[in-house]
């Protein structure tokens, strides 16, 4: 049994007076500091969480109704803005940035009592598998303090296994909550492009960006995600929500699922595969019906993505200029100057690295070639996505080709940790759901099984994946 | 494709950090150079995919051209809040170096 009860039995429980919510803030900054080793947190916000709590409390004494997540600490990962600590996205750039708003998933969380309590290290920008390109720290995988949690929500997903809160939020642009879910065995979900406001969030590659929550049942996710999701003035790219996304009915009886051959041939882990294999036999014997599934165009998503992604980046990041927030280079002597030694000075290795691609993808004379062309193999793929869910409900397959890799292994070769993401960026490039569920271990390193459903179906996928999680665990 | 994608070169590599506004080390030049190639050579499999009959993804979802009413709506933000971050003001203004020097 673990520190902390379902969300939705702690949320009644501070409601009905049996919990308070002091308490409970109190108790996750107490894990955060015992856990300081693993480096999962860049600052809490311990202030403004127990003056939270306290009000909380009060209002439950006056017998008000609090919210759904009433007195839930939660963490987010810092690249999401939010009141009583700096929003920094683990860049040296953005040192200092005090949000002037929040999220507007934040304020959702609010509005229903939950408490954020910390920020969460993550790769500078989100930009990496491993939170080894956070400009502060490296966070450490709980199961193994050599080896890397997985990125960039990699202090997110450390965070939950740690217990320092039930849930913590992430950011999935090409893999980002489900790699680290699936490094550290907890559960990270991406939903349908839209489904949830970017809104005061560090964006990234705008195409691709979601919010996701991590947690360690399919049941707290659909709670908090419930919380989250839906259209936002703010953000006009969100989609119009389903009606809910608790109270999940069993799901797996009866249910069609395509295994992504792709995904389970060479490059993956003998290790990863027998436990993938394993809860494949489990799902079949409790009623789904399991057949092989190919989308000839999946080993090209990589590549689309290694180009659609700094295209993105290269756009997103010129706001960082040293001119309006953030960082500034104060002895320049001209404009020209201080937009350069800034950014310089600003921006950490992979932030440049994907800044100065991004810029060769788009740049006259390449553009064709390189960034129209990989969004025309992009619909080509989202084709093949499209005919699969003719046949099929479901898709499955691993998270990641290997369980969790050692701090410092991949460092030195970009393109060797882009690779860390190949099962999972087709997703973000289809807009489709997914999630990474624990599949038990391989040599002691937790491994994912990722479940992945058309557009606008995050219930059906929450019901699956929470039976699933039932059947295999 | 028609054209074959030539070796990025460090000349290439320059040209690219002035048009980013980011000055380059000598470390970072060499190191960018040879990063960027093993890239572009990765994504050089794009090339030989047969496209015909695919138009290029813009929007995943099927928004199309999402809109309001233009009014004025307030969010309640004072301008002191929205200008603490604001590394030089002056006037409630953004103040910046001078464009010619």
């Amino acid at each position: 049994m673990g520190v902390w009860l379902p969300i939705s039995e702690i949320a009644a429980k501070v409601q009905r007076g049996e919990l308070s919510a002091v308490d409970l803030i109190e108790k996750s900054l107490q894990i955060i500091i015992e856990k300081e080793e693993y480096k999962a947190i860049i600052a809490t916000t311990a202030d403004r969480a127990r003056e939270r709590a306290k009000h909380i409390d009060e209002r439950v004494a006056q017998g008000e109704p609090i919210g759904r997540l009433a007195g839930v600490p939660f963490i987010a990962k810092d690249n999401f803005l939010v009141f009583g600590a700096d929003t920094t996205a683990a860049s040296n750039i953005l040192k200092g940035f005090d949000a002037p708003y929040q999220s507007t998933v934040i304020e959702r969380l609010e509005a229903e009592g939950a408490i954020c309590v910390a920020k969460a290290n993550l790769d500078a920008f989100a930009h990496g598998s491993s939170t080894e390109n956070s400009d502060f720290m490296t966070t450490k995988n709980p199961h193994d303090r050599e080896r890397v949690p997985g990125g960039s929500s990699g202090g997110s997903a450390a965070a939950v296994v740690l217990e320092m809160a039930p849930f913590a939020l992430g950011t999935d642009t090409g893999g980002s909550i489900r790699l680290p879910a699936s490094f550290t065995g907890s559960v990270g979900y991406k939903p349908t492009y839209g489904l949830v406001s970017r809104s005061g969030v560090v964006a990234m590659a705008s195409s691709t960006d979601v919010i996701g929550p991590i947690t360690m049942t399919v049941e707290d996710t659909a709670v908090v995600l419930d919380v989250m999701a839906g259209h936002d003035d703010l953000d006009s790219t969100t989609i119009e929500r389903e009606e809910s996304y608790v109270d999940l009915p069993a799901n797996i009886a009866g249910k069609k699922v395509g295994v992504i051959t792709e995904y389970m041939g060479e490059g993956l882990d003998a290790g990863v595969k027998g436990q993938i294999e394993s809860a494949i036999e489990k799902i079949r014997a409790n009623g789904a019906e399991i057949v092989d599934i190919s989308l000839p165009s999946l080993p090209l998503a990589l590549a689309v993505y290694y180009i659609v992604c700094p295209a993105e980046v290269s756009s997103n990041l010129s706001r960082y200029d040293g001119q309006r927030y953030g960082y500034t280079y104060a002895e320049a002597k001209n404009l020209d100057e201080s937009f350069a030694k800034t950014r310089s000075i600003g921006f950490g290795k992979e932030a440049k690295r994907r800044i100065m691609l991004g810029t060769y993808v788009l740049s006259s004379g390449y553009y064709d070639a390189y960034y129209k062309r990989a969004q025309t193999v992009r619909t080509k793929l989202i084709e093949e996505f499209k005919q699969a869910f003719d046949t099929v409900d479901f898709l499955l397959g691993p998270t990641a080709p290997t369980t969790a890799f050692k701090i410092g292994e991949n460092v030195s070769d970009p393109m060797k940790m882009y690779l860390t993401d190949i099962m999972t960026v087709a997703v973000n490039l289809a807009g489709v759901p997914a999630i990474s569920i624990p599949a038990g271990k391989s040599n002691g390193l937790p491994v994912g099984l990722q479940l992945i459903a058309p557009q606008r179906n995050d219930r059906k996928l929450l019901a699956f994946a929470k039976q699933t999680e039932g059947v295999i665990g | 494709m028609n054209k074959t994608m030539a070796k990025l070169t460090r000349e290439d590599v320059l040209k690219l950090a002035r048009l980013a506004r980011i000055d380059l080390n000598e470390d970072e030049i060499v190191e960018f150079e040879d990063e960027f190639n093993e890239i572009l050579q990765y994504v050089e499999q794009l090339q030989a995919v047969d496209l015909d009959g695919y138009e290029p993804t813009s929007q995943v979802t099927g928004l199309v051209n999402v809109t309001r009413e233009d009014q004025e709506k307030s969010y309640g933000y004072k301008p002191a809040a929205l200008l603490k971050n604001v590394p030089v003001t002056e006037d409630n203004q953004i103040k910046v170096k001078r464009m010619i020097g």
